[in-house]
């Protein structure tokens, strides 16, 4: 068996680990009262773990389908950026191969590409395919395991299910809590959408942290290193 | 619109949304993005409603501010998270958490 290159190892690892967190995403799915159907057509459509979870944690808070559309988008908006930063690598594209490539532009396939050496585009290039792909087609095989186990256990919160939403919550926001300035964000987000919980709709309350996001990055950072990635 | 419906409108619509702003990252023009203060805030958003995606999933029911087994459980997702152990891992300790607290009948 010839051994696989550097980014294709890469590819093929970070889409096992994150495909396997996809049978989370289905039962949870399952748990908040989408069908198995719905729970797929996620997986399929938005295709971006953390607006995924955002969509189905906001219908099981008891939000409306509107606040699940827009918390799900706003936090998706970061792979609007991911398209920007894989310019030097990925462009020109147009039709369909720039419909997939936009459609396969997560968090992982953009980290693998951007991991390869910057003057190596044809490695760059065969990170973001492959990872994209092996995300995308792991991602939509598991999810349909977890949305079927998820259908057969009854009660979630006995099954701990609530809480696995929560540390599946915690652990999509814990690599990005490196910097002083983001810490500050999620514990001001977080501490927020509690204050506010009782007083608005379901959903509500975890849009208005967006709020914090935009005051905090709209002042000038002090210093440069201010500045996440 | 049933309410099966209207969600089914609402998967098709947000799967479009985040299409929609994949598509944009490719095709627009690379300096309309490179404003700082537009990054920072993006870069930010994400922070901001994993943060608040994870206080209200941990700590409330319906409309209230609610303190059970969850608080456990996301206690040791966040040390498993701090020993950096693989996200499947966490998940599925969290929940065997809260699920073997409310066997004993806690929360």
């Amino acid at each position: 068996m010839p051994r696989l290159d550097r980014p294709r190892q890469q590819a093929l690892s970070v889409s096992i680990a994150t495909g396997a967190y996809a049978v989370s995403f289905g039962a949870l799915s399952v748990a908040a009262g989408l069908d198995i159907w719905q729970t797929m057509a996620l997986s399929l459509l938005v295709f971006s773990g953390g607006s995924q979870f955002a969509f189905v944690g906001v219908i099981g808070a008891g939000g409306s389908p509107g606040a699940a559309i827009a918390t799900s988008t706003v936090l998706g908006l970061r792979n609007g950026f991911y398209g920007v930063g894989l310019a030097p690598v990925m462009r020109p594209m147009r039709g369909l191969r720039l419909a997939w490539a936009s459609q396969v532009t997560i968090d992982e396939s953009t980290a693998v590409a951007l991991a390869q050496p910057a003057e190596d585009l044809e490695a760059r290039r065969a990170g973001f395919w492959w990872t994209g792909v092996g995300v995308f087609v792991l991602w939509n095989a598991i999810t349909v395991v977890g949305a079927v186990l998820g259908s057969r256990i009854g009660d979630p919160a006995q099954w701990g299910l609530d809480a696995a939403a929560a540390a599946a919550f915690l652990g999509l926001l814990w690599p990005r809590l490196a910097t002083r300035p983001a810490q500050a964000v999620a514990a001001a987000s977080a501490v927020l959408a509690l204050a506010l919980t009782p007083v608005l709709p379901a959903g509500l309350p975890i849009l208005a942290a967006a709020l914090v996001a935009i005051v905090a990055g709209w002042r000038a950072p002090r210093t440069a290193d201010e500045v996440p990635e | 619109m049933s309410s099966y419906a209207l969600m089914w409108a609402a998967i098709v619509a947000a799967g479009l949304l985040a299409w929609l702003t994949k598509l944009a990252g490719h095709t627009v023009p690379e300096r309309w993005l490179e404003n700082p203060r537009v990054h920072r805030i993006a870069v930010f958003v994400t922070v901001a409603l994993l943060g608040a995606l994870f206080a209200v999933q941990a700590f409330t029911s319906g409309s209230s501010i609610v303190l059970d087994a969850r608080v456990a459980a996301v206690a040791v997702a966040a040390v498993l998270l701090w020993r950096r152990a693989p996200f499947i891992v966490v998940v599925f300790a969290a929940a065997a958490v809260a699920a073997g607290l409310r066997l004993l009948g806690w929360g």
